[in-house]
C-alpha cells in the first residue's frame, strides 16, 4: 500500500469522523428538542392536558328522579311512572336528520305522527338535546336497533321513566299533565332563577295538579359521572349522586265518585264540583268533555293537538274553575240569606206575585219565568218554587252594593284559592265595578237581573259549590283543595294538609236553617227538583237554576225546542247532603242542558246516591282502577 | 459435555455485540411492557409480537454472521431485487387502504419498500466504496439517481413515511461520503423553494395530514384527531405517568393505532416524562454505540453502511416521537423496537445484525 494512499485513507477517515460527529450533534439537538417538548407538555401544560383527558373520559349524565305518584283518597293511582325504551336522536350529531329517520324507519316502526312530533320537539328544544323519535319500543324493536346501532351515530336507545295516567280521560282536568321542557319554559325558569333546579330534567308539570304541585312531585335530579370510551359507550360509573324521588300526592278526590259523576253527564258538556263542607276537600271535580292527558307526555303530535284545540266542545277548557256562567236561580238562596240577615225580609213577609215586576218610573217589566205568577209567595216558597218576582223586589230593596258586599262573603266574584291553577274569579258586580269597567252609572234596573243570578252576574261551578258548602257549613269557610297528604316515598312519612277554617260568614242560625229547610223542600214534591228527589231515602237540599245563553227579547216566549242546541239555556243545580249534617256540597252546570230540574238535578241525585248510599248506577260498568292501562 | 455447551454458547454469541444487544434488549423490554398495556384488550397481538421478536432475533443473528465481503457482494443484488419488486408493486401490487404497497408473491405478501430501507444504505455504501477516495460530483449525481428512482416509486404507492425514511437513509450515506456543504445548503434551499410546486402533486390525504399538522384543531374529530388525542395523552401523563395499565386515553380507545405507530403515546401517558427520558436515553445510547462502530469501521463501505443505518434508527425514533407529541406531521413511521408489527421489526433487527457484523470486521482486521 502506497504511503499516499494510506495518507488519503487517514484523511478520509478523519473527514468521515467529522461528519459523524456533526451528525451526533444533530442527533443530540433533535432529542433535546423532543425532551423539551415532553417537558412542556408534561410539566408546563400538564394540568391543561390532564383536564382534557378527564373531559374525554368523564361524562356527567343526569339521573332522572321518579316523579311522585298521584292517588285518590282511597289509594287508587291516578298518575304513575313506568320504564320504557325510547329511540332518541341527537340532531347535533346527525348530519342529515331526515335521511336518518327514513333509514331508521326500515328497522323500527315510525309513523308520520312520530315524525311530526319529532319536528315539533326539535323546533322547541335546546340545541344539544336528544329528542325521541319513537317511544315505548317493543323488545323486538330494541333488539333490532341494537343490532344496527353502528349504522346510526347520534341515535341511541334510552331507558326512560314515562308518566302514565292509567284512567285516561277520568279527572284529566284535575290531574293535568306533564310535558317536555321547551325553550320557552327554560326562559321562564330562567327569569325565576329556577334554572339550576331543572338542569338535566326533561319534563315539567303543565296543567292541573301536575303543574300546581310541580315542586313536590318533581324530585331532585341526580347525576352520575360515567367513564366513557372513545365511542361514547359508558364503561363504568365513577361517582353518582342519586336522584331523589318526588313526593306522592294523596288527594281528597274519590275517583269512583268522580267517574260516576262524569258518566252521569252522558254526552252533555258541563262541570261538577263536589266539596266536603267541613274540610274544603274536593270530592269530585268534573269538566266535560275531558281529554286523554297521556297524549301530552312526550309532546302531543300536531294532529291530535289540532283536534283538541279546535274542537267546538273545547275539551281542554277546565270549565269547573275557568268557565264563568250566570248562576241563575242557584243565586237565590244566597239572596234569601242576605235579605234575612240584613233585615230586609222576615220569614213571614210575602208578596202577591202577578208574574212580573216593575220599577217606578221605568217602562220595563221584569217577568217571572211563570207568566201567570205564583200568587202569594213568602221566603220559603220563593226558594221551593224559584219565584223570580220575589227576588226582583228583594234585590231592589237590598241595592247592588249590599248584594255585592254580603254575598261576596260566600266567595262570589273572587278566587276560591283552590290548589289547581287556572281559576277565574267570575263577577259579582257593584256600582264601583260598573263605573270602573264601563264608566257608567249603575241603574236600579241593573240590580233586578243580578238578583236572580243573571245580568252581570258570573260564577264558576267551583264558586257555586264553594258557596253552597259555606251555606251548608253554617258560614264556616274552608278553602277548597284537592291534596290531602303529601307523602315522601323515601321515608314513608306523609304530611297532611290540614284544613283550617279560613274565616266565618256571620250568619244567624235561624236564617240558615230557614233557607236550608227551603232547599230541602226543593227536592220534595212541590219543589222544582221534586222529580230528582223522588224516593231518595235521605233528606238533602238543592236549588235548580237556568242560565240564559241568548237574551230573550221583551215579550218573546222562550221555546226550548226551537232554539238551536248551542243556544239552549245552561242547566244548573246546587245541592248539599245529608240535610242535617252535610257531608257533601256540590254544584253542577250542564251546558245547553235546558232546565236545571231536568238535566242537572238528576246528575246530583246520582252522585249523592253513590256518596251516601254507595248506590252504583245500573248502566255503570265495574270500575277498574287500572282502566285505560293500554300496556 | 459442559464444555460442549460452553463452546456452543460461545459460537452463538461470537459475533454478537454485547452493548448493542443490551440496549436493544432494554428497549424491547420497555416496548413489551408498553405493548402489553396497549393490547390488553387484544392479547393475541402481544403474543404475535413475541413471535415477531424471535424472528427478528434470528434474522439479526444471521445478519451478524455475514462477512463484510459477502455484504458487499449482496449490495447490488439486494438493490436490483428491491427495485424490481417496487416496479412490480407499481403494476401489480395489492391495494390496501387506498395505497398500493404490497406485492403478493403467491406464498407470502411482502412490502418491497421495506427492503429498500436496508438495500439503499448497502447499495450506496457499495457505490462510494468502489469509487474510494475519488468521490466527485459525477459520483454524487449517480448516487442521487440510485436513491431517487426507488424513492419516487415508493412515493407513488403512495407511502410518504417510508419514502421519507428511505431517502433519509440514502441522504445520510451521501452526506457521510462527503457531499460538500455548499451543495447540501443549495439543495436545501431549492427544496424549500419548491414546496409550493410539490404541494399540488401530493395526494389529498397527504395534504390533509400536513395542514392538520399545522393546525390540528381544524378538524378535531377527523384528520386532526390523532394528533390531538396523542398530545393529550402525552401531556396528561405528567412527570411520573398514570401508571402501567392505567392510561385512560389508551384504555378507553381515544388513541387510534395505539399499539403500532402511536404506541409512544402509551409510554408517555403511563410512564410520564420519566419513561420518555429513559427511552430517549436508550435510543441515544444505541445510536452512540452505532456511531462508534461506524467511526471504527475499516472500510468506506462499512463506515457508510454503519453510519447510514444508525442515523436511520435515529430518524425512525425522532420522527415517531415528534409526531406523537405533535411537533411533526403524522406519517406512518413505527417506533423502533417498540411498535407492534413484523416486517418493520425484522428490518430493524437485520440492521442491528449488520452493525454487529461490521464490528467484527474491525476487530478481525486489527489482529
Amino acid at each position: 500500500m502506497a504511503l499516499g494512499e494510506l495518507h488519503n485513507e487517514e484523511r478520509e477517515l478523519q473527514h468521515f469522523q467529522l461528519r459523524i460527529a456533526f451528525a451526533g450533534v444533530v442527533v443530540l439537538i433533535a432529542f433535546g428538542l423532543l425532551v423539551t417538548r415532553f417537558g412542556y407538555l408534561q410539566i408546563v401544560q400538564h394540568t391543561y392536558y390532564k383536564t382534557r383527558a378527564e373531559d374525554n373520559r368523564i361524562s356527567v349524565v343526569p339521573v332522572q328522579p321518579s316523579r311522585g305518584l298521584v292517588q285518590d283518597r282511597n289509594g287508587v293511582v291516578l298518575a304513575r311512572n313506568f320504564a320504557a325504551y325510547t329511540l332518541e336522536i341527537t340532531p347535533k350529531l346527525v348530519p342529515d336528520v331526515d335521511a336518518t329517520i327514513t333509514e331508521l324507519a326500515s328497522i323500527v316502526n315510525i309513523e308520520q305522527r312520530d315524525r311530526r312530533r319529532f319536528k315539533r320537539l326539535s323546533d322547541e328544544s335546546r340545541g344539544s338535546d336528544s329528542i325521541p323519535i319513537r317511544t315505548k319500543l317493543s323488545d323486538e324493536e330494541v333488539a333490532r336497533f341494537a343490532a344496527n346501532k353502528f349504522r346510526f351515530p347520534g341515535v341511541d336507545i334510552r331507558a326512560r321513566l314515562f308518566r302514565e295516567y292509567p284512567l285516561g280521560l277520568v279527572a284529566s282536568h284535575v290531574i293535568g299533565y306533564i310535558g317536555r321542557i321547551s325553550g320557552k319554559d327554560l326562559e321562564k325558569l330562567g327569569e325565576g332563577s329556577k334554572l339550576a333546579e331543572y338542569r338535566g330534567a326533561d319534563h315539567i308539570g303543565r296543567t292541573g295538579l301536575e303543574a300546581a304541585y310541580e315542586t313536590e312531585l318533581r324530585g331532585t335530579v341526580g347525576s352520575a359521572q360515567v367513564e366513557i370510551d372513545a365511542g361514547g359507550r359508558a364503561v363504568r360509573t365513577l361517582e353518582s349522586t342519586p336522584a331523589v324521588a318526588g313526593n306522592n300526592l294523596i288527594l281528597t278526590l274519590d275517583i269512583r265518585l268522580q267517574e260516576i259523576a262524569e258518566r252521569a253527564f252522558g254526552d252533555f258538556r258541563g262541570a261538577l264540583v263536589a266539596i266536603e263542607p267541613d274540610t274544603g276537600g274536593v270530592l269530585a271535580f268534573v269538566s266535560k268533555p275531558g281529554f286523554d292527558p297521556n297524549l301530552f307526555i312526550d309532546g302531543i303530535d300536531p294532529q291530535n293537538w289540532e283536534a283538541l284545540n279546535n274542537s267546538p266542545d273545547r275539551p281542554l277548557n277546565n270549565r269547573a274553575l275557568a268557565g264563568t256562567y250566570p248562576p241563575g236561580s242557584t243565586f237565590k238562596p244566597f239572596m234569601a240569606v242576605a235579605g234575612l240577615q240584613l233585615g230586609k225580609r222576615t220569614p213571614e213577609f210575602s208578596i202577591a206575585d202577578s208574574g212580573s215586576f216593575g220599577l217606578p218610573g221605568v217602562n220595563h217589566r221584569w217577568r217571572d219565568w211563570k207568566l201567570s205568577g205564583h200568587g202569594t209567595v213568602n221566603l220559603h216558597r220563593s226558594i221551593v218554587i224559584s219565584c223570580d218576582t220575589y227576588y226582583y223586589g228583594l234585590g231592589n230593596d237590598l241595592g247592588i252594593d249590599s248584594i255585592h258586599n254580603f254575598i261576596g262573603r260566600f266567595g262570589f266574584g273572587q278566587l276560591t284559592g283552590i290548589d289547581v291553577p287556572g281559576e277565574k274569579p267570575g263577577l259579582l258586580p257593584s256600582q264601583a265595578w260598573k263605573q270602573a269597567r264601563y264608566n257608567q252609572k249603575w241603574y236600579a234596573g241593573d240590580t233586578i237581573s243580578v238578583s236572580i243570578g243573571q245580568g252581570y252576574n258570573l260564577a264558576t261551578p267551583l264558586q257555586l259549590a264553594q258557596a253552597t258548602a259555606i251555606l251548608a257549613n253554617n258560614g264556616v269557610v274552608y278553602k277548597p283543595h284537592l291534596v290531602r297528604h303529601v307523602q315522601d316515598p323515601n321515608t314513608g312519612t306523609s304530611r297532611a294538609i290540614e284544613p283550617a277554617p279560613e274565616r266565618t260568614v256571620a250568619l244567624d242560625p235561624r236564617w240558615v236553617e230557614l233557607v236550608k229547610k227551603a232547599m230541602v223542600d226543593v227536592t220534595k214534591p212541590g219543589g222544582t227538583a221534586a222529580a230528582a228527589g223522588l224516593n231518595a231515602g235521605y233528606l238533602w237540599g238543592g236549588k235548580t237554576g237556568t242560565a240564559q245563553v241568548v237574551a230573550i227579547k221583551q215579550g218573546e216566549k222562550y221555546d226550548e225546542a226551537r232554539v238551536a242546541e248551542r243556544h239552549r239555556d245552561h242547566a244548573l243545580f246546587v245541592a248539599f247532603a245529608p240535610a242535617d249534617k252535610p257531608r257533601i256540597a256540590l254544584a253542577i252546570l250542564v251546558e245547553n242542558g235546558g232546565h236545571g230540574s231536568s238535566t242537572a238535578a238528576p246528575i246530583a241525585r246520582t252522585v249523592v246516591d253513590y256518596f251516601l248510599l254507595g248506590k252504583v248506577p245500573a248502566n255503570m260498568p265495574d270500575l277498574n282502577p287500572d282502566a285505560g292501562d293500554g300496556d | 459435555m459442559r464444555n460442549l455447551i460452553r463452546v456452543a454458547g460461545q459460537r452463538l454469541v461470537v459475533n454478537i455485540d454485547g452493548s448493542l444487544m443490551l440496549l436493544v434488549s432494554l428497549i424491547i423490554g420497555l416496548g413489551l411492557v408498553t405493548l402489553y398495556s396497549a393490547t390488553k384488550e387484544t392479547p393475541a397481538r402481544f403474543n404475535a409480537q413475541l413471535v415477531n421478536i424471535s424472528t427478528g432475533l434470528v434474522a439479526m443473528w444471521i445478519a451478524a454472521q455475514v462477512p463484510q465481503k459477502l455484504l458487499e457482494r449482496l449490495a447490488v443484488p439486494a438493490y436490483v431485487i428491491g427495485l424490481v419488486l417496487l416496479i412490480g408493486v407499481a403494476f401489480a401490487g395489492d391495494i390496501v387502504n387506498g395505497a398500493r404497497r404490497w406485492l403478493n408473491l403467491g406464498f407470502t405478501r411482502i412490502q418491497p419498500s421495506e427492503i429498500m430501507k436496508i438495500a439503499i444504505p448497502l447499495a450506496l455504501a457499495w457505490f462510494f466504496n468502489r469509487a474510494e477516495g475519488t468521490a466527485r460530483t459525477r459520483e454524487f449525481i449517480v448516487a442521487a439517481l440510485l436513491l431517487v428512482v426507488p424513492v419516487a416509486l415508493i412515493m407513488k404507492q403512495p407511502d410518504l413515511g417510508t419514502a421519507m425514511l428511505v431517502s433519509a437513509a440514502g441522504f445520510y450515506a451521501i452526506f457521510l461520503a462527503g457531499l460538500s456543504w455548499r451543495v447540501i445548503l443549495t439543495l436545501g434551499g431549492i427544496g424549500a423553494a419548491s414546496i409550493p410546486f410539490i404541494w399540488p402533486l401530493l395526494h389529498d390525504y397527504q395534504r390533509r395530514r400536513i395542514s392538520m399538522f399545522l393546525d390540528p384543531t381544524q378538524d378535531p374529530l377527523g384528520a386532526g384527531y390523532h394528533t390531538i388525542q396523542s398530545t393529550i395523552a402525552v401531556g396528561s401523563g405528567g412527570v411520573l405517568g398514570k401508571g402501567w395499565l392505567n392510561g385512560t386515553q389508551t384504555h378507553l380507545e381515544f388513541i387510534p393505532e395505539r399499539h403500532t405507530d402511536f404506541i409512544f403515546a402509551v409510554v408517555s401517558e403511563e410512564f410520564g416524562l420519566v419513561g420518555n427520558v429513559v427511552l430517549v436515553i436508550l435510543y441515544i445510547s444505541l445510536i452512540t454505540r452505532g456511531m462508534v462502530i461506524a467511526s471504527n469501521a475499516a472500510t468506506t463501505f462499512s463506515r457508510l453502511l454503519a453510519g447510514s443505518l444508525v442515523l436511520s434508527f435515529f430518524t425512525y425514533a425522532f420522527v415517531n416521537m415528534g409526531m406523537v407529541s405533535g411537533i411533526l406531521p403524522v406519517v406512518g413511521v413505527p417506533l423502533p423496537f417498540v411498535s407492534y408489527g413484523g416486517t418493520a421489526l425484522v428490518t430493524l433487527f437485520i440492521g442491528i445484525g449488520i452493525l454487529m457484523s461490521l464490528t467484527r470486521r474491525r476487530a478481525l482486521s486489527r489482529t
